[in-house]
Protein backbone atom coordinates (compact mmCIF):
# COMPACT_ATOMS: atom_id res chain seq x y z
CA UNK A 1 0.00 0.00 0.00
CA UNK A 2 2.43 2.59 0.89
CA UNK A 3 5.04 1.29 -2.26
CA UNK A 4 1.15 2.45 -4.41
CA UNK A 5 0.92 5.91 -2.59
CA UNK A 6 4.47 6.15 -3.15
CA UNK A 7 4.34 6.06 -6.46
CA UNK A 8 1.31 8.18 -6.80
CA UNK A 9 3.16 11.14 -5.22
CA UNK A 10 5.87 10.31 -7.28
CA UNK A 11 3.79 10.32 -10.52
CA UNK A 12 2.04 13.56 -9.26
CA UNK A 13 4.62 15.87 -8.35
CA UNK A 14 8.08 15.18 -9.20
CA UNK A 15 8.21 13.02 -12.68
CA UNK A 16 5.33 15.47 -13.49
CA UNK A 17 4.44 14.79 -16.77
CA UNK A 18 4.36 18.39 -17.86
CA UNK A 19 7.02 19.74 -15.76
CA UNK A 20 9.68 17.08 -16.13
CA UNK A 21 8.94 15.34 -19.69
CA UNK A 22 7.06 17.72 -21.36
CA UNK A 23 4.48 15.16 -22.50
CA UNK A 24 1.28 16.65 -23.66
CA UNK A 25 2.30 20.01 -24.31
CA UNK A 26 0.88 20.65 -28.19
CA UNK A 27 -2.80 20.63 -25.94
CA UNK A 28 -1.53 22.08 -22.79
CA UNK A 29 -0.11 25.36 -24.18
CA UNK A 30 -3.14 25.53 -26.52
CA UNK A 31 -6.27 25.14 -24.09
CA UNK A 32 -4.79 26.72 -20.87
CA UNK A 33 -6.28 30.16 -21.93
CA UNK A 34 -9.26 29.85 -18.92
CA UNK A 35 -9.26 27.51 -16.44
CA UNK A 36 -12.27 26.67 -17.11
CA UNK A 37 -11.89 24.56 -20.33
CA UNK A 38 -9.07 23.50 -18.90
CA UNK A 39 -10.21 21.62 -16.34
CA UNK A 40 -12.39 19.86 -18.72
CA UNK A 41 -9.24 18.80 -20.61
CA UNK A 42 -7.30 18.04 -17.45
CA UNK A 43 -10.32 15.96 -16.49
CA UNK A 44 -10.57 14.01 -19.83
CA UNK A 45 -6.97 13.45 -20.02
CA UNK A 46 -6.30 12.05 -16.81
CA UNK A 47 -9.68 9.73 -17.19
CA UNK A 48 -8.21 8.55 -20.54
CA UNK A 49 -4.79 7.61 -18.34
CA UNK A 50 -6.28 6.14 -15.88
CA UNK A 51 -8.37 3.43 -18.22
CA UNK A 52 -5.55 3.07 -20.83
CA UNK A 53 -2.37 2.62 -19.06
CA UNK A 54 -3.71 -0.59 -16.70
CA UNK A 55 -5.37 -2.31 -20.44
CA UNK A 56 -1.95 -1.65 -21.99
CA UNK A 57 -0.48 -2.81 -18.88
CA UNK A 58 -1.89 -6.45 -19.24
CA UNK A 59 -1.86 -6.32 -22.32
CA UNK A 60 2.09 -5.85 -22.64
CA UNK A 61 2.47 -8.74 -19.72
CA UNK A 62 -0.16 -11.24 -21.00
CA UNK A 63 1.11 -10.86 -24.46
CA UNK A 64 3.46 -8.84 -25.82
CA UNK A 65 6.27 -9.53 -23.43
CA UNK A 66 9.41 -11.88 -24.27
CA UNK A 67 7.54 -15.13 -22.95
CA UNK A 68 4.51 -13.71 -21.84
CA UNK A 69 2.45 -16.22 -24.18
CA UNK A 70 3.54 -19.17 -22.07
CA UNK A 71 0.12 -18.44 -20.21
CA UNK A 72 -1.88 -19.41 -23.15
CA UNK A 73 0.19 -21.82 -25.69
CA UNK A 74 2.36 -23.57 -22.93
CA UNK A 75 6.23 -23.94 -22.73
CA UNK A 76 6.94 -23.96 -26.22
CA UNK A 77 5.69 -19.79 -26.44
CA UNK A 78 8.20 -19.27 -24.05
CA UNK A 79 10.61 -17.97 -27.15
CA UNK A 80 8.05 -15.91 -28.74
CA UNK A 81 8.96 -11.88 -28.52
CA UNK A 82 6.94 -9.37 -30.02
CA UNK A 83 7.53 -6.57 -27.96
CA UNK A 84 8.10 -4.64 -31.27
CA UNK A 85 4.27 -4.66 -32.14
CA UNK A 86 4.16 -2.64 -28.49
CA UNK A 87 3.69 0.97 -30.30
CA UNK A 88 1.10 -0.43 -32.57
CA UNK A 89 -0.74 -1.71 -30.06
CA UNK A 90 -0.89 0.88 -27.59
CA UNK A 91 -1.79 3.78 -29.96
CA UNK A 92 -4.62 1.61 -31.29
CA UNK A 93 -5.76 0.95 -27.75
CA UNK A 94 -5.26 4.94 -27.10
CA UNK A 95 -7.24 6.19 -29.82
CA UNK A 96 -10.31 3.29 -29.48
CA UNK A 97 -10.68 4.25 -25.83
CA UNK A 98 -10.34 8.17 -27.22
CA UNK A 99 -13.34 7.39 -29.64
CA UNK A 100 -15.66 6.09 -27.08
CA UNK A 101 -14.79 8.84 -24.58
CA UNK A 102 -15.93 11.30 -27.26
CA UNK A 103 -19.04 10.04 -27.91
CA UNK A 104 -19.99 9.66 -24.23
CA UNK A 105 -18.77 13.33 -23.83
CA UNK A 106 -21.00 14.00 -26.68
CA UNK A 107 -23.62 12.48 -25.52
CA UNK A 108 -24.10 13.56 -22.04
CA UNK A 109 -21.99 16.78 -21.82
CA UNK A 110 -22.69 18.85 -24.96
CA UNK A 111 -21.40 22.02 -23.68
CA UNK A 112 -17.85 20.44 -22.59
CA UNK A 113 -17.77 18.64 -25.86
CA UNK A 114 -18.37 22.48 -27.62
CA UNK A 115 -15.85 23.93 -25.46
CA UNK A 116 -13.22 21.16 -25.91
CA UNK A 117 -13.59 21.03 -29.78
CA UNK A 118 -10.75 19.40 -31.91
CA UNK A 119 -8.65 19.07 -28.49
CA UNK A 120 -10.74 16.07 -27.80
CA UNK A 121 -10.02 13.56 -30.99
CA UNK A 122 -6.09 15.36 -30.38
CA UNK A 123 -6.42 13.19 -27.03
CA UNK A 124 -5.52 10.45 -29.16
CA UNK A 125 -2.62 11.90 -30.34
CA UNK A 126 -1.40 13.90 -26.48
CA UNK A 127 2.07 12.73 -26.37
CA UNK A 128 0.83 11.89 -22.52
CA UNK A 129 -1.30 9.55 -22.74
CA UNK A 130 0.60 7.44 -24.80
CA UNK A 131 3.89 8.53 -22.88
CA UNK A 132 2.42 7.03 -19.82
CA UNK A 133 1.98 4.06 -21.74
CA UNK A 134 5.36 4.03 -22.94
CA UNK A 135 7.16 4.94 -19.27
CA UNK A 136 5.04 1.96 -17.58
CA UNK A 137 6.68 -0.62 -20.11
CA UNK A 138 10.05 1.20 -19.29
CA UNK A 139 9.82 1.44 -15.76
CA UNK A 140 8.55 -2.13 -15.54
CA UNK A 141 5.41 -2.05 -12.83
CA UNK A 142 5.58 -5.33 -10.75
CA UNK A 143 1.36 -5.42 -10.83
CA UNK A 144 -1.53 -3.77 -12.25
CA UNK A 145 -1.63 -1.93 -9.07
CA UNK A 146 1.36 -0.13 -9.59
CA UNK A 147 0.51 0.86 -12.74
CA UNK A 148 -2.92 2.54 -12.33
CA UNK A 149 -1.15 4.29 -9.05
CA UNK A 150 1.01 5.66 -11.54
CA UNK A 151 -1.50 6.55 -14.08
CA UNK A 152 -3.74 7.91 -11.92
CA UNK A 153 -0.69 9.85 -10.56
CA UNK A 154 0.36 11.17 -14.08
CA UNK A 155 -3.24 12.20 -15.08
CA UNK A 156 -3.82 14.30 -11.70
CA UNK A 157 -0.21 16.06 -11.75
CA UNK A 158 -1.05 17.15 -15.58
CA UNK A 159 -4.35 18.14 -14.25
CA UNK A 160 -2.57 20.28 -11.91
CA UNK A 161 -0.28 21.88 -14.16
CA UNK A 162 -2.65 22.67 -16.39
CA UNK A 163 -5.44 24.74 -14.31
CA UNK A 164 -1.91 26.40 -12.59
CA UNK A 165 -0.98 27.73 -16.39
CA UNK A 166 -4.64 28.70 -16.90
CA UNK A 167 -5.03 30.46 -13.77
CA UNK A 168 -2.18 32.69 -14.66
CA UNK A 169 -2.08 33.24 -17.84
CA UNK A 170 -6.27 34.82 -17.21
CA UNK A 171 -4.27 37.34 -14.72
CA UNK A 172 -1.67 37.63 -17.34
CA UNK A 173 -3.98 39.43 -20.02
CA UNK A 174 -3.95 42.11 -17.68
CA UNK A 175 0.34 42.29 -17.82
CA UNK A 176 2.62 44.79 -19.80
CA UNK A 177 4.25 42.09 -21.72
CA UNK A 178 7.14 43.33 -24.85
CA UNK A 179 5.07 42.14 -28.18
CA UNK A 180 7.43 39.59 -29.33
CA UNK A 181 7.01 37.90 -26.14
CA UNK A 182 3.37 38.18 -26.07
CA UNK A 183 1.29 35.00 -25.84
CA UNK A 184 3.24 31.66 -26.53
CA UNK A 185 6.79 32.92 -25.51
CA UNK A 186 5.86 33.97 -22.28
CA UNK A 187 3.90 31.06 -21.50
CA UNK A 188 7.04 29.04 -22.34
CA UNK A 189 8.78 30.68 -19.79
CA UNK A 190 6.29 30.94 -16.83
CA UNK A 191 5.95 26.85 -17.75
CA UNK A 192 9.71 26.81 -17.10
CA UNK A 193 9.79 28.56 -13.76
CA UNK A 194 7.08 26.59 -12.94
CA UNK A 195 8.64 23.62 -13.68
CA UNK A 196 12.13 24.88 -11.09
CA UNK A 197 9.61 25.26 -8.04
CA UNK A 198 8.00 21.83 -8.96
CA UNK A 199 11.97 20.95 -8.27
CA UNK A 200 11.39 21.38 -5.37
CA UNK A 201 9.48 18.18 -4.54
CA UNK A 202 12.26 16.46 -5.76
CA UNK A 203 13.25 13.44 -2.57
CA UNK A 204 10.17 13.17 -1.41
CA UNK A 205 8.89 9.95 -0.35
CA UNK A 206 7.12 8.17 2.45
CA UNK B 1 3.16 27.72 -53.11
CA UNK B 2 6.11 26.92 -55.23
CA UNK B 3 8.24 24.23 -54.07
CA UNK B 4 10.68 26.24 -53.08
CA UNK B 5 8.90 27.99 -50.51
CA UNK B 6 7.52 24.03 -49.25
CA UNK B 7 10.74 23.46 -48.66
CA UNK B 8 11.73 26.49 -47.33
CA UNK B 9 9.31 28.30 -45.55
CA UNK B 10 9.04 25.81 -42.86
CA UNK B 11 12.70 26.70 -41.56
CA UNK B 12 11.79 30.19 -40.92
CA UNK B 13 8.45 31.98 -41.22
CA UNK B 14 6.26 28.49 -41.11
CA UNK B 15 8.62 26.83 -38.71
CA UNK B 16 6.46 24.01 -36.64
CA UNK B 17 8.01 24.49 -33.06
CA UNK B 18 8.25 28.76 -33.26
CA UNK B 19 5.30 29.61 -35.15
CA UNK B 20 2.72 26.64 -35.34
CA UNK B 21 3.60 25.09 -31.79
CA UNK B 22 3.35 21.63 -32.72
CA UNK B 23 5.97 18.39 -31.31
CA UNK B 24 6.91 20.21 -28.43
CA UNK B 25 6.92 17.34 -26.41
CA UNK B 26 9.63 15.72 -27.52
CA UNK B 27 11.49 18.87 -28.71
CA UNK B 28 11.91 19.84 -25.37
CA UNK B 29 12.78 16.64 -23.90
CA UNK B 30 16.03 15.42 -26.05
CA UNK B 31 17.75 18.47 -26.31
CA UNK B 32 20.09 18.05 -23.33
CA UNK B 33 22.87 17.22 -25.82
CA UNK B 34 23.60 17.57 -29.36
CA UNK B 35 23.47 14.23 -30.19
CA UNK B 36 20.35 12.88 -29.65
CA UNK B 37 18.80 15.98 -30.68
CA UNK B 38 20.20 15.69 -34.34
CA UNK B 39 19.58 11.94 -34.06
CA UNK B 40 15.72 12.76 -32.88
CA UNK B 41 15.72 15.37 -35.83
CA UNK B 42 16.77 13.27 -38.64
CA UNK B 43 14.37 10.51 -37.35
CA UNK B 44 11.36 12.89 -37.68
CA UNK B 45 12.26 14.32 -40.46
CA UNK B 46 12.40 10.72 -42.18
CA UNK B 47 9.04 9.86 -40.25
CA UNK B 48 7.65 12.83 -41.27
CA UNK B 49 8.81 12.75 -45.31
CA UNK B 50 8.01 9.36 -45.58
CA UNK B 51 4.30 9.05 -44.08
CA UNK B 52 3.51 12.13 -46.03
CA UNK B 53 4.31 11.03 -49.21
CA UNK B 54 2.54 7.16 -48.50
CA UNK B 55 -0.71 8.90 -47.30
CA UNK B 56 -0.24 11.57 -50.02
CA UNK B 57 -0.70 8.33 -52.49
CA UNK B 58 -3.64 7.01 -50.29
CA UNK B 59 -5.05 10.13 -50.30
CA UNK B 60 -8.00 8.75 -52.54
CA UNK B 61 -8.63 5.72 -51.22
CA UNK B 62 -9.08 6.34 -47.46
CA UNK B 63 -12.28 6.90 -46.36
CA UNK B 64 -12.58 9.89 -44.09
CA UNK B 65 -14.37 8.65 -41.40
CA UNK B 66 -11.43 5.97 -40.11
CA UNK B 67 -8.25 8.19 -41.85
CA UNK B 68 -6.85 9.11 -38.01
CA UNK B 69 -6.55 5.55 -37.49
CA UNK B 70 -4.87 4.62 -40.93
CA UNK B 71 -2.69 7.74 -40.22
CA UNK B 72 -1.26 6.64 -36.93
CA UNK B 73 -1.17 3.01 -38.32
CA UNK B 74 0.98 4.21 -41.05
CA UNK B 75 3.38 6.58 -38.95
CA UNK B 76 3.33 3.61 -36.28
CA UNK B 77 4.40 1.35 -38.97
CA UNK B 78 7.38 3.97 -39.44
CA UNK B 79 8.18 4.84 -36.39
CA UNK B 80 8.62 0.88 -35.60
CA UNK B 81 11.06 0.62 -38.48
CA UNK B 82 12.96 3.64 -36.94
CA UNK B 83 13.26 2.48 -33.06
CA UNK B 84 14.72 -1.02 -34.90
CA UNK B 85 17.20 0.65 -36.67
CA UNK B 86 18.11 2.56 -33.93
CA UNK B 87 18.37 -0.41 -31.59
CA UNK B 88 20.33 -2.05 -33.69
CA UNK B 89 23.12 0.60 -35.46
CA UNK B 90 22.81 3.33 -32.54
CA UNK B 91 21.92 1.68 -29.49
CA UNK B 92 23.86 4.03 -26.97
CA UNK B 93 21.27 6.92 -28.09
CA UNK B 94 18.81 4.92 -28.23
CA UNK B 95 19.16 4.33 -24.91
CA UNK B 96 19.20 7.99 -23.77
CA UNK B 97 15.57 8.69 -25.99
CA UNK B 98 14.07 6.21 -24.39
CA UNK B 99 10.50 6.76 -24.62
CA UNK B 100 10.59 9.83 -26.79
CA UNK B 101 11.65 7.17 -29.99
CA UNK B 102 8.00 5.88 -29.64
CA UNK B 103 6.33 9.42 -29.24
CA UNK B 104 7.31 10.15 -32.95
CA UNK B 105 4.28 8.78 -33.57
CA UNK B 106 2.13 10.93 -31.48
CA UNK B 107 4.41 13.63 -32.53
CA UNK B 108 2.06 16.54 -33.42
CA UNK B 109 3.85 17.74 -36.46
CA UNK B 110 3.57 14.58 -38.35
CA UNK B 111 -0.16 14.29 -37.93
CA UNK B 112 -0.59 17.98 -38.91
CA UNK B 113 1.23 17.79 -41.72
CA UNK B 114 -0.81 14.87 -42.96
CA UNK B 115 -3.82 16.48 -42.12
CA UNK B 116 -3.23 19.94 -43.24
CA UNK B 117 -1.09 19.14 -46.37
CA UNK B 118 -0.31 15.56 -47.77
CA UNK B 119 -4.29 14.64 -48.05
CA UNK B 120 -4.80 17.53 -50.16
CA UNK B 121 -1.94 17.68 -52.34
CA UNK B 122 0.08 15.32 -54.39
CA UNK B 123 2.61 12.99 -53.76
CA UNK B 124 6.01 15.34 -54.69
CA UNK B 125 4.73 18.19 -53.12
CA UNK B 126 3.78 16.37 -49.68
CA UNK B 127 7.18 14.57 -49.82
CA UNK B 128 9.28 18.45 -50.09
CA UNK B 129 6.41 20.06 -47.20
CA UNK B 130 7.25 16.68 -45.41
CA UNK B 131 11.32 17.51 -45.05
CA UNK B 132 11.07 21.29 -44.77
CA UNK B 133 8.78 21.04 -41.51
CA UNK B 134 11.15 18.20 -40.22
CA UNK B 135 14.00 20.02 -41.06
CA UNK B 136 12.75 23.29 -39.10
CA UNK B 137 11.75 20.67 -36.50
CA UNK B 138 15.48 19.80 -36.20
CA UNK B 139 17.08 22.93 -36.82
CA UNK B 140 14.98 24.27 -33.60
CA UNK B 141 16.19 21.21 -31.38
CA UNK B 142 19.95 21.64 -32.55
CA UNK B 143 19.77 25.47 -31.43
CA UNK B 144 18.40 24.44 -28.30
CA UNK B 145 20.86 21.76 -27.47
CA UNK B 146 23.64 23.77 -28.94
CA UNK B 147 23.20 26.14 -25.99
CA UNK B 148 22.17 23.73 -23.17
CA UNK B 149 24.63 21.01 -24.09
CA UNK B 150 27.67 24.15 -24.53
CA UNK B 151 26.42 26.28 -20.85
CA UNK B 152 25.25 22.88 -18.93
CA UNK B 153 28.21 20.60 -19.66
CA UNK B 154 30.70 22.83 -21.51
CA UNK B 155 30.88 20.04 -24.41
CA UNK B 156 29.46 20.04 -28.03
CA UNK B 157 28.58 16.30 -29.31
CA UNK B 158 29.98 15.19 -25.87
CA UNK B 159 33.69 17.12 -27.12
CA UNK B 160 35.13 19.54 -24.64
CA UNK B 161 35.02 23.00 -25.86
CA UNK B 162 35.21 25.29 -22.52
CA UNK B 163 39.13 25.62 -22.27
CA UNK B 164 40.25 24.10 -19.22
CA UNK B 165 42.39 27.32 -17.93
CA UNK B 166 38.52 29.20 -17.57
CA UNK B 167 37.62 26.47 -15.01
CA UNK B 168 40.91 27.33 -13.08
CA UNK B 169 39.55 30.99 -12.86
CA UNK B 170 36.28 29.74 -11.34
CA UNK B 171 34.18 29.73 -14.51
CA UNK B 172 31.80 26.72 -13.40
CA UNK B 173 29.06 24.81 -15.85
CA UNK B 174 25.23 26.11 -14.91
CA UNK B 175 23.83 23.01 -13.90
CA UNK B 176 20.45 24.54 -14.34
CA UNK B 177 20.94 23.96 -17.99
CA UNK B 178 20.88 20.38 -18.46
CA UNK B 179 17.20 20.37 -15.92
CA UNK B 180 14.07 20.48 -17.68
CA UNK B 181 13.00 23.66 -17.01
CA UNK B 182 16.44 25.40 -18.61
CA UNK B 183 14.42 23.83 -22.27
CA UNK B 184 11.43 25.40 -21.50
CA UNK B 185 12.85 29.71 -20.74
CA UNK B 186 15.34 28.75 -23.84
CA UNK B 187 12.73 28.00 -26.21
CA UNK B 188 10.66 30.91 -25.08
CA UNK B 189 13.76 32.82 -25.55
CA UNK B 190 14.09 31.78 -28.80
CA UNK B 191 10.64 32.19 -30.26
CA UNK B 192 11.15 36.05 -28.32
CA UNK B 193 14.20 36.15 -30.61
CA UNK B 194 12.15 35.12 -33.79
CA UNK B 195 9.05 36.94 -33.42
CA UNK B 196 11.25 40.15 -32.54
CA UNK B 197 12.50 40.05 -36.11
CA UNK B 198 9.41 38.72 -38.04
CA UNK B 199 7.10 41.64 -36.74
CA UNK B 200 4.19 39.87 -38.68
CA UNK B 201 4.20 37.12 -36.43
CA UNK B 202 3.81 39.22 -33.48
CA UNK B 203 0.20 37.66 -31.68
CA UNK B 204 -2.04 40.80 -30.97
CA UNK B 205 -3.51 41.25 -27.50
Amino acid sequence: MENLVNIFIRSTFIDNMIFAYFLGMCSFLAVSKTVKTSLGLGIAVAFVLLITVPINYLIDNYLLKPGALTWLLGEPASGIDLGYLSFIIFIAIVAAVVQLLEMFVEKFTPVLYNQLGIFLPLIAVNCAIMGASLFMQERDYANVAEATSFALGSGIGWLLAIIGIAAIREKLAYANIPAPLRGIGITFIITGLMAISFMSFLGISL
Amino acid sequence: MTNRQLLLGPLSKNNAILVQILGICSALAVTAKMEPALVMGISVTAVTALSSVILSFMRDIIPTRVRIIVQLVIVSMLVIIIDQLLKAFAYDVSKQLSVFVGLIITNCIIMGRIEAFALANKPWPSLLDGIGNGLGYAIVLLVVAFFRELLGSGTLFGIPVIPGILYQWGYANNGLMILPPAALILVGIVIWIHRARNKDLIEQQ
